[in-house]
């Protein structure tokens, strides 16, 4: 056989990793569990769990955090997709906690993303979960850029980085002292060109949101954020119907549209390739807060 | 498209950043919010041009926020191949971290300053991206903006560091003059070094020939899950899940599993999206065997005959990660593909300083100490030579207690 047979893609080498990744997370440790949005990314992540087990089951379940403030559309998506794949849900409901006094909403913030990290805590907590399934990239901002792909909390969820474990090789310590929990970011080398490609190759179906539709929607800081019960439009901000996409899914009040034509993964990935704007630059209005909003969350338990 | 992934080395002023800003820069892999970011702090801070070092750093603001400085990945991608930058920091209190990022480079970019040649730390990282098997080593001689695109001087060092590498195992090694500054032989060939006949720093990063680098010759299989549906559907099924190391498997082929010694042959190599004809490393595949055997997380399945010795006294070299301080007798635990043991601190034979690659005794180690070790298992570990393969021939070692990384190791290498 010559040597160059012996060869596989740079997506694969991306998935053979993210799937050792997977398998290592579930050979040894307890109670996993995949963080699920209804987001490309997770999906991704998700559809990799099930071919990491294949023909067997995922053996640990999906937990959508829910703001109370979700498209429609990745609802209805989240659960034919994990009921095809087989994976139970686990729903950490952000209105229930708040309901209930488990939460306190903060007035005047931009959705609710910022209260995902207490309720993930909760969850972590009620559920004794010791590893945490998620699908952030690295490339996506810079205080990603330098986490791990295990990466350690403490007790109270919160991610130390002057702190963190080596990682060297493929070889990952998943050992932890009582309390301590991991978060595991299989696609941490991945890139959103990458993603796209895996879906494009993989026909991953995502929620419709993705792809180019028309939506009324208005602008607000260079952004278009769909017309929605959440977020009332303010003054000279009149909603008009586009055609437009999302990048990202996360909470209707942060998540902004972009204009776009394309339909298909093919053509997103063709107009990325002409995009000169960032993803999260681009539509997330929750890490435009400050320089360092990301880390400040994360510290906080975010993802 | 290919995979290349290489780590970034040389001291803090010797143009690190500016290079990676430049790399990234001129493919055009900054989105343009990302530009007028750095635009907009490159002002602030007075400078009169768009400071392309501040686009990897994250890293300085870290700095003012006093956090530890520690390796960031950075992604860019040409025509050619994706690439991945383990964006170690330089200094000597990160040894760690450089170790980190040489452990999963195929190649290391080393920053040379062409006013001041080899320095202490040139020879650290040199050392330490040969004692990782970082297999293709790029020495970029920068800053030639500032000795006149001289081309003595790039020769003189050049020829300073190949007598240098000359004592240690580098299996290939390239110079190319450099300004990083203004972007001379990073992307686009200089006008201003016309007597320079190679290619330019991404022209070696998109050509670099890695394919021989994987052993495909000792076939390697560490079994890391066991997959039983128990369905009705597969109702029998049970396939061992894992991450080819080394070596081709294909269905057929005899196998022994250690440490248990028994054989049986692969009844299919299985991907999620059915049997395959062959798996290689670094492919994540599932084997079925034959016989129905009792095979376990931590086993190693190979060739009845070509199989690593099981060994119990491990002659290792390892960099000691932890501020706590280690010595014989300590008790840890070793973790070598999906098998995690017992381990004492047997021996310090020696340890390296890593400035002037003298060896000394040391009673004890401390954080980034390089040291030669023997450690005792308390089960056998099955491992190869780290120079045959660096999956099978590295180890981690975690504190009991704390369950801490404390340290990474390397079996029997070859030299120092």
């Amino acid at each position: 056989m010559p040597a160059h047979d012996l060869q596989i893609s740079h997506l694969e080498v991306l998935e053979s990793q993210a799937v050792h990744v997977i398998r290592e997370t579930a050979g040894t440790l307890g109670r996993p569990a995949l963080l699920f949005s209804g987001g490309k990314d997770s999906t991704v992540l998700a559809h990799l769990a099930r071919r990491a087990f294949w023909p067997a089951p995922v053996p640990f379940p999906a937990v959508h955090v829910d703001t109370g403030h979700n498209f429609p559309e990745v609802i209805e998506f989240r659960d034919a997709f994990l009921g095809r794949l087989g994976m139970r849900l686990i729903t950490v409901s952000l209105p229930d906690m708040i309901r209930d006094g488990r939460l306190t909403e903060p007035p005047g913030a931009v959705g609710r993303n910022r209260l995902q990290a207490g309720a993930l805590l909760q969850a972590v907590e009620e559920h004794g979960f010791d590893a945490l399934l998620g699908g952030a990239r690295r490339d996506e901002e810079k205080a990603r850029a330098k986490e791990r792909v295990f990466s350690l909390r403490d007790e109270f969820g919160q991610w130390e980085p002057r702190d963190q474990r080596p990682e060297l090789w493929s070889n990952y310590n998943t050992a932890l002292v009582e309390g301590h929990s991991l978060r595991v970011f299989p696609l941490s080398n991945w890139t959103e060109a990458d993603v796209w490609s895996y879906i494009e190759r993989h026909d991953v179906e995502l929620p419709p949101l993705y792809y180019a539709h028309d939506r009324k929607v208005f602008a607000r800081d260079g952004m278009f954020f769909a017309d929605n019960p959440f977020v009332p439009p303010g003054d000279g901000e009149e909603p008009r119907r586009m055609r437009v996409r999302f990048r990202t899914v996360g909470d209707m009040l942060s998540t902004g549209a972009i204009e776009s034509a394309a339909t298909t993964p093919a053509e997103v990935l063709r107009e990325m390739a002409e995009s000169r704007l960032s993803e999260r630059g681009a539509t997330r209005a929750d890490d435009r807060f400050s320089e360092a909003a990301m880390e400040e969350r994360k510290r906080e338990g975010y993802f | 498209m290919e995979l290349l992934t290489f780590v970034t080395a040389g001291s803090v002023d010797d143009g690190k950043s500016t290079l990676i800003g430049r790399l990234l820069h001129d493919t055009g892999s900054i989105p343009d919010d990302q530009i007028e970011a750095v635009a907009r702090s490159s002002a602030r801070m007075g400078f009169d041009e768009t400071n392309l070092a501040l686009l990897t750093d994250g890293l300085r603001a870290e700095r003012e926020q006093g956090i530890t400085i520690d390796v960031a990945h950075r992604y860019f991608s040409t025509p050619r191949r994706s690439f991945i930058i383990a964006d170690a920091p330089g200094h000597e209190q990160y040894t760690r971290n450089m170790v980190c990022g040489a452990s999963v480079s195929d190649l290391g970019l080393l920053l040379v300053d062409a006013r001041t040649g080899l320095t202490e730390q040139t020879r650290r990282h040199a050392f330490l991206l040969s004692l990782l098997g970082v297999p293709h080593l790029l020495v970029a001689v920068n800053k030639m903006d500032l000795v006149g695109h001289s081309r003595e001087t790039f020769e003189e060092v050049a020829a300073e560091v190949s007598e240098f590498m000359t004592r240690m195992r580098v299996p290939d090694l390239t110079f190319i003059p450099i300004s990083a500054l203004n972007g001379d032989n990073v992307v686009s060939p200089s006008e201003r070094m016309d007597w320079y006949g190679g290619g330019t720093v991404l022209h070696h990063l998109e050509t670099v020939h890695i394919r021989s680098d994987r052993n495909l010759v000792d076939a390697r299989f560490p079994v890391q899950y066991v997959l039983r549906p128990r369905s009705d559907e597969h109702h029998d099924y049970r396939a061992y899940a894992g991450q080819v190391a080394g070596g081709v498997f294909r269905p057929g082929d005899e196998v022994m599993v250690l440490p248990s010694g028994m054989t049986s042959a692969v009844a299919s190599v299985d991907g999620p999206d059915g049997p395959l004809e062959q798996a290689f490393a670094p492919m994540s595949v599932a084997l079925r065997l034959t016989d129905d055997l009792d095979v376990s997380r931590g086993d190693l399945i190979c060739r009845p005959g070509n199989r690593p010795e099981p060994l119990q006294d491990i002659d290792a070299m390892i960099c000691w990660m932890d501020g706590s301080r280690v010595a014989p007798r300590a008790k840890l635990r070793l973790k070598h593909t999906g098998r995690d043991v017992r381990a004492q601190l047997s021996e310090i034979v020696y340890r390296v300083d890593v400035n002037t690659l003298h060896r000394a005794e040391a009673g004890s180690l401390g954080a980034n100490d390089i040291a030669r070790v023997r450690l005792r298992t308390a089960q056998p570990i099955m491992c190869d030579d780290y120079a045959r393969n660096r999956t099978t021939g590295s180890f981690i070692l975690i504190d009991p207690d704390t369950k801490r990384t404390v340290a990474g190791g390397m079996v029997n290498p070859s030299r120092r």
